[in-house]
């Protein structure tokens, strides 16, 4: 049948252009296409991975400053909870001090007034010791101004030495 | 509420597209309508002898979906329009060139034209050397075959003649050469962004043959068949749907004829055969069979690289010819009850036919390439240690 003998023509001319056709397509279509198309998906599947390392890195990020923010805050309470430690420890040793202090200042008190009690008894004794010598002088000025008088003392004197 | 615009420019689209195929339809039926009144004037002639008219359908269809020397347009006799196309002979005495005007879209035998001393005549759209007499007012002599059918018997000289087909290949070549380097500059120009326009339109398609066709059969070794692939598939595809269109510069049966779809078969043949690997070779001279199957085995392997390439060429040639014969036939069925009432119904009929060629035309250009796919994955698949 007429329709299923390939004439010779046609199968030359197919076989041309289509030759032609795949050589041109091939080099100026399909290779900048497929190309084109692989470098844009190779860019977007980069993209989509470095948003994906980026998120990893960001949540990575985020606990890490969490874990920092919690061990500050850890060190934090720790410094205060020094401090107050200290503040306290300060306030015992200065209340201590001021005790001993006070102490000291009292016996010191208590030393000196002793000591001025003792210089002024002394003072005074001395004044005492040296108003009976006056005393006795004048005594004896007026015991001694009179002869019967002065016999009598020595008498009851030597007396006295003898009962001694 | 919100789904309204939606639907209503669906509405408008579904209408815009019954619209075009109804016109479609009417542009064809005109066609025919004004093939026929050249045919009917044609068969009048003939037919006087017989005494009544008969609308001989077969011979109408298998013109249209045949070769021609010219391109007819619209019109017959004196206003016939058309492009006559050069004639390019091989012949006894070299090469021969002249326009087929000189025929005078006589097809029956009868006009004898003289170039470099020899003759030449044209009947049924084939040209013959003529013969010194004339018979019956024809230049051909006729024989019956064995299955009683008339056929000529003259020597014809090796036709390379620009014909309608190979019109319509060239055009759709240059067709594919312009849309799809405008598309690759287009990828040049807007590097690593987003396609946009024409491109957008084409790249689900490019990635379609990639994705759905070369990866899957061909593995890893995809991308050095891919430029064959997608040539093959635009090709047919856009001679698939030439083809459907009823006037210049489509019409032709471009896949429809056997001698395109033997080509491309070839092609696919060549590819198969040059990159078979020692696997492919292994499973035909050393099928896995047990020793006394080989002697079977063996030729039933080697009419395989045959075989394959040979389904292909029939599949597509038959599959767009059919469609072609389905809508041409329906549309002649206005001629046969030779009533205009008769029209509607043809009318309607060789829409629903047209939009199932349209799905067609794609259809049979994917399934050639990724058959071609197949067969290719099949000869350069490495086989891990299984002796299969």
């Amino acid at each position: 049948m007429d329709l299923l003998t390939p004439e010779i023509g046609l199968l030359f001319w197919n076989t041309i252009s289509f030759l032609i056709l795949l050589f041109l397509l091939g080099k100026f279509a399909w290779k900048p296409v497929m190309k084109a198309i692989g470098e844009r998906e190779r860019s977007i599947e980069d993209a989509l991975d470095a948003a994906e390392k980026a998120k990893a890195e960001m949540s990575r990020l985020t606990s890490e400053n969490e874990q920092l923010l919690k061990k500050a805050r850890e060190e934090r309470d720790l410094i205060l909870k020094e401090a107050k430690q200290i503040k306290d420890q300060m306030l015992k040793d200065a209340k201590d001090l001021a005790q001993k202090e006070g102490a000291r200042l009292i016996e010191n008190a208590k030393l000196e007034i002793n000591n001025q009690k003792a210089i002024a008894i002394s003072e005074v004794k001395d004044q005492v010791s040296t108003l009976s010598i006056a005393i006795a002088r004048k005594i004896l000025e007026s015991e001694l101004s009179d002869q019967v008088k002065q016999e009598v003392l020595v008498d009851k004197l030597l007396k006295e030495v003898k009962l001694n | 509420m919100k789904y309204r615009p939606f639907l209503i420019s669906k509405k408008y689209f579904l209408t815009a597209f019954l619209a075009f195929f109804c016109l479609f339809g009417a542009v064809m039926a005109q066609d025919v309508h004004a093939s026929h009144e050249g045919e009917s004037a044609h068969i009048e002639s003939v037919s006087k002898e017989h005494g009544e008219e008969k609308f001989n359908i077969t011979e109408f269809i298998f013109h249209h979906i045949g070769d021609s020397h010219v391109f007819h347009f619209w019109g017959e006799g004196e206003h016939w329009k058309g492009l006559y196309l050069p004639i390019i002979l091989y012949t006894h005495n070299g090469l021969v060139t002249f326009s087929s005007k000189a025929f005078e879209l006589n097809d029956d035998g009868s006009k004898v034209v003289e170039v470099k001393g020899m003759r030449f005549v044209q009947a049924h759209g084939k040209i013959y050397y003529a013969n010194e007499e004339a018979e019956h007012g024809s230049y051909v002599s006729h024989e019956k075959n064995k299955k009683g059918k008339d056929v000529i018997t003259n020597e014809r000289p090796l036709d390379f003649s620009i014909t309608k087909n190979v019109f319509s290949v060239f055009f759709s070549v240059a067709l594919l050469l312009v849309i799809f380097i405008s598309v690759a500059n287009a990828y040049k120009k807007r590097e690593g962004k987003a396609p946009k326009g024409f491109q957008s339109l084409i790249e689900p398609i490019i990635l379609f043959v990639r994705d759905d066709i070369a990866r899957p059969n061909l593995g890893y070794k995809y991308e050095r068949f891919m430029p064959y692939l997608l040539t093959v598939f635009f090709f047919i595809w856009i001679n698939n749907m030439l083809g459907l269109v009823p006037f210049f510069p489509g019409g032709a049966n471009v896949t429809g004829n056997i001698a395109t779809t033997l080509v491309l078969a070839m092609f696919t043949m060549i590819l198969i055969n040059f990159n078979g690997n020692k696997y492919y070779w292994g499973h035909i001279f050393n099928p896995p069979v047990p020793w006394w199957l080989k002697p079977l085995m063996i030729p039933v392997e080697m009419i395989s690289i045959i075989s394959r390439p040979f389904a292909l060429m029939i599949r597509l040639f038959a599959n767009i010819t059919a469609g072609h014969i389905l809508v041409l036939s329906l549309l002649c069925l206005i001629f046969i009850f030779n009533s205009l009432a008769v029209a509607p119904a043809s009318i309607f009929f060789a829409v629903f036919i047209g939009a199932i060629e349209l799905l067609v035309a794609f259809i049979q250009a994917f399934i050639f390439t990724i058959l071609s796919a197949l067969f290719i994955g099949m000869a350069v698949e490495e086989h891990a240690a299984d002796h299969h």
